[in-house]
């Protein structure tokens, strides 16, 4: 019983709109029957393409060692601890909200501000499976296009959040990284 | 095509990683597999949604609010959209190339990608939480600037 509460609390969104598309079904059915067919069929799309893709990201979460990777990205690290911030992020599964205590841990464990940064920049625009799925959405040349403007960005981003935060800020950023 | 890449890579990575390790193979597509439940819920939300504004809203509705004419109007609705919601790629992805189809901007739709990845209002809370509220006040700043400047590159060389 409290399983299906628990399904039907977190398909309530879904429940809602299932039951005002039934009522357009009855009241309006060109405008219903319309709009299921559209859910429908691109529903039929991401099923098709989504299984892979969740395969990958599954396999990728399980290979990558996080924690070796946060050694190599303190200070000293250079281009390759920035590479390597920015492929970690790429590599990521999840919302950007999953991020930040990955990227607080990673900060704790020695990481400097600006790989964090690039990390969670990496990870809000860049993730791989996420790069597929929007070029078969929305086509390989809008992706690339907007993978060359987000590279710049994400880097620019890190860069001037590093530099306009003062000492005394960055501190407050680790001491607050601390505490979780 | 690309979807018989992806089927391919994912299947040779599965072949590689069950002779490697099959403990963590199965791991991989427990993992697989819950996060796609994770995403399911708002995945049908947005399908029906999406399905319903697109029968209802005509191309002309589309393409008056997010379309190449809507300008900066168009522009700030795409960027509150984004800034605002919560949707995971996975949803906003088809979404976005249905809103291209019904007559949207390219302009008005990489402004609601970018906000929707970078700049997160809701999650401003969480962010300070682990960041200090000064440093993740500037992080949605400055992605809201760079969201600008994609969204109008981007538009002014695809449109």
């Amino acid at each position: 019983m409290n399983k299906l509460k628990a399904i039907v609390k977190r398909y309530r969104l879904f429940l809602l709109f299932l039951a005002v598309n039934l009522l357009l079904l009855l009241f309006a059915p060109e405008y219903g029957a319309a709009a299921f067919k559209k859910a429908g069929s691109n529903l039929k799309e991401m099923l098709s393409i989504l299984p892979p893709i969740f395969i990958l990201l599954g396999l990728m979460d399980v290979w990558l060692k996080r924690e070796t990777m946060m050694r190599l990205m303190g200070k000293g690290s250079g281009i390759k601890g920035a590479a390597l911030a920015f492929l970690l992020g790429s590599a990521a599964a999840g919302p950007l909200y999953a991020a930040f205590p990955v990227a607080a841990i990673m900060l704790k464990k020695g990481a400097t501000l600006f790989n964090m940064f690039l990390f969670i920049g990496a990870w809000s625009t860049t993730k791989i499976p996420l790069l597929l799925f929007e070029a078969s959405n929305l086509g390989i040349p809008y992706t690339l296009l907007r993978l060359a403007f987000n590279l710049v960005g994400i880097v620019l981003i890190a860069f001037l959040l590093e530099r306009s935060l003062t000492e005394e800020d960055r501190k407050a950023v680790a001491e607050q990284a601390q505490k979780n | 095509m690309f979807t018989y890449i992806l089927y391919a890579l994912a299947i040779g990575g599965l072949i590689l990683s069950f002779i490697k390790d099959r403990q963590k193979t199965k791991a991989a597509l427990m993992k697989a597999l819950r996060s796609f439940e994770n995403i399911l819920p708002q995945l049908l939300a947005v399908l029906l949604l999406v399905g319903m504004a697109l029968s209802i809203l005509d191309e002309a509705t589309i393409s008056r609010l997010l379309g190449k004419e809507s300008g900066i109007i168009g522009m700030l609705i795409a960027a509150v959209l984004g800034a605002v919601t919560l949707i995971p790629g996975f949803v906003a992805f088809p979404l976005a190339a249905s809103l291209l189809d019904a007559g949207a901007g390219y302009g008005q739709i990489t402004m609601f990608v970018s906000t929707l990845m970078m700049v997160g209002i809701v999650t401003l809370p969480m962010e300070s939480k682990f960041f200090g509220k000064k440093a993740a006040l500037r992080r949605n700043a400055f992605a809201m600037i760079y969201a600008c400047a994609a969204a109008f590159l981007m538009g002014g060389i695809l449109s």
